[in-house]
């Protein structure tokens, strides 16, 4: 089975069985779903938190190359939220 | 380098799971459930929905994030909306373990605005003759509906069933009627035998080739489905040779709290002897967890005997479970019998090979099969007493 493309346009959500948030007992952002916790340490955690249902992968990584200007940064956010998505943590709205 | 005779100090991590068993009053009469057989001694000693929302605020601090809101049947109490939304504001991720009996539009809409995570939705089996049997009431259609309002409620639909040697021949239509309700995840996780399932044991314990033959169903169907719904499918540790890692680790990261405020590492534990588990009335969730005895009796190495102390095994499977070795060694310091390198592991290969013969239908043995209900649990207790 191939993987499934993430398009670049569409905003992007958190799948509906998650909740994320800032976890102090781990000092992480997790991921939490059904049974389980998943770690974002890190710049994960920080491209997650962009994750709001209305920003598209594009967007997320012009607002983060606005953030931190100069930095090489496409294809590690890229990178992740392919991950991400792959992992069926996030979804693109139609 | 560490020195020679030195003990290693245990601090544990605080709890991730906790697991609120709020009351043990169910509609339901499972003849595999694992709460305790005299858990109708628990009806009067119930904890308030302040008792239970400072256990939630006292383990949160601790770092626990999965909040499982259980029973018997959770929705016989009117406050899980007050607990739901409480616990989500807490920043839990709140799951509802319930049979749907009770579970009402308007309930279901208050657990959503209340920011419930999950419902998991218990299923007997796909016939409708025999989730009766097996559950002791006529409650199939009524879980059917349920499992419509989760969907329109935009729920994962999570269904578990227990399988056993009375149902598991029915793999083909437990996953028909999984894809017909539009399943997301299905948990196909055979009976383990403590409590009332420990009782019936032998009429729901499968054989090999039922096993063998619903692992094969289960494979197919997956490849037919894709991604679509998840399976997992769990056989029972008396068909294994090394024990399971029983919660991890004794008070590694499950905490489970009886409906009487009894604080337990697993829902079983109640039944071990020689230990006093703390009450939340008592104690707060801080002491709880990392001063009172129980917690500590089993955790790292120290309290284990041979083969168990010497084996590679021991930080990968704990040695098992301290119940199910209790359960049947009567020492729950011997190593879990389901490994083969315990002395007593005869008991299960004994148990298992029963199971290969074969054993009158269903319709024939409803007589013996035990009940799990009030009236048999009371009478347990009085033989007990």
């Amino acid at each position: 089975m191939s993987d499934p493309i993430l398009v670049k346009d569409r905003p992007l959500s958190l799948q509906k069985q998650f909740r994320f948030q800032w976890e102090p007992a781990q000092e992480s952002y997790v991921l939490l779903y059904p049974e389980g916790l998943i770690k974002l340490p890190g710049s994960s955690g920080e491209i997650m938190k962009l994750i709001d249902g209305s920003k598209s992968v594009d967007e997320i990584i012009a607002y983060l190359e606005e953030q931190f200007p100069g930095v090489d940064l496409k294809n590690d956010v890229l990178d992740f939220l392919e991950h991400a998505y792959g992992k069926n943590w996030i979804c693109t709205n139609d | 380098m560490e020195k020679i005779g030195s003990v290693p100090t245990i601090k544990p991590k605080g709890p991730l799971w906790v697991n609120a068993e709020i009351t043990y009053k169910c509609p339901l009469h499972c003849v595999f459930c694992y709460n305790p057989l005299d858990y109708a001694s628990t009806f009067k000693s119930e904890l308030s929905t302040d008792d239970w929302l400072k256990v939630f605020r006292q383990s949160r601090d601790l770092g626990a994030v999965q909040l499982g809101i259980s029973g018997g049947e959770p929705l016989m109490r009117d406050d899980v909306e007050i607990m739901v939304s409480e616990a989500s504001q807490m920043g839990y991720y709140v799951n509802l373990l319930t049979s749907g009996i009770g579970l009402t539009e308007k309930r279901i809409s208050a657990f959503k605005e209340g920011g419930l995570g999950q419902i998991q939705l218990s299923f007997q089996d796909s016939t409708k003759e025999l989730n009766d049997f097996l559950s002791s009431t006529k409650t199939f259609e009524l879980k059917s509906k349920v499992a419509k309002l989760i969907k329109e409620h935009d729920y994962p639909m999570v269904l578990n069933v227990v399988l056993h040697r009375l149902n598991i021949d029915h793999m083909d239509q437990i996953l028909e009627m999984a894809e017909a309700m539009g399943a997301d995840h299905v948990e196909l996780a055979n009976s383990q035998y403590y409590a009332w399932a420990l009782k019936n044991r032998s009429y729901l314990m499968p054989s090999e080739e039922q096993l063998r033959k619903a692992e094969e169903t289960t494979n197919r169907f997956r490849e037919k489905i894709g991604n679509k719904m998840k399976l997992y499918f769990i056989v029972p540790d008396y068909y294994a040779n090394r024990p399971k890692a029983c919660m991890n680790g004794w008070g590694s990261v499950f905490l489970n709290v009886a409906p009487d405020g009894l604080a337990l590492p697993c829902h079983e534990a109640r039944m071990l002897p020689g230990l006093t588990f703390p009450n939340v009335r008592d104690h707060d969730m801080e002491w709880i967890w990392n001063e009172s005895p129980a917690f500590n009796a089993y955790r790292g190495e120290s309290w284990m005997k041979e083969p168990c102390r010497s084996c590679d095994d021991r930080a990968k499977d704990f040695g098992g479970c301290r119940c199910q070795a209790f359960q049947l060694t009567g020492d729950a310091t011997n190593t879990d019998p389901v490994c083969d390198k315990s002395e007593h592991h005869h008991i299960i290969t004994e148990q298992v090979e029963l199971a290969q013969k074969p054993q009158p239908p269903a319709a024939d043995i409803k007589p013996i099969i035990f009940y799990r209900d009030d009236k048999n649990s009371k009478a347990l207790i009085a033989e007990n007493s």
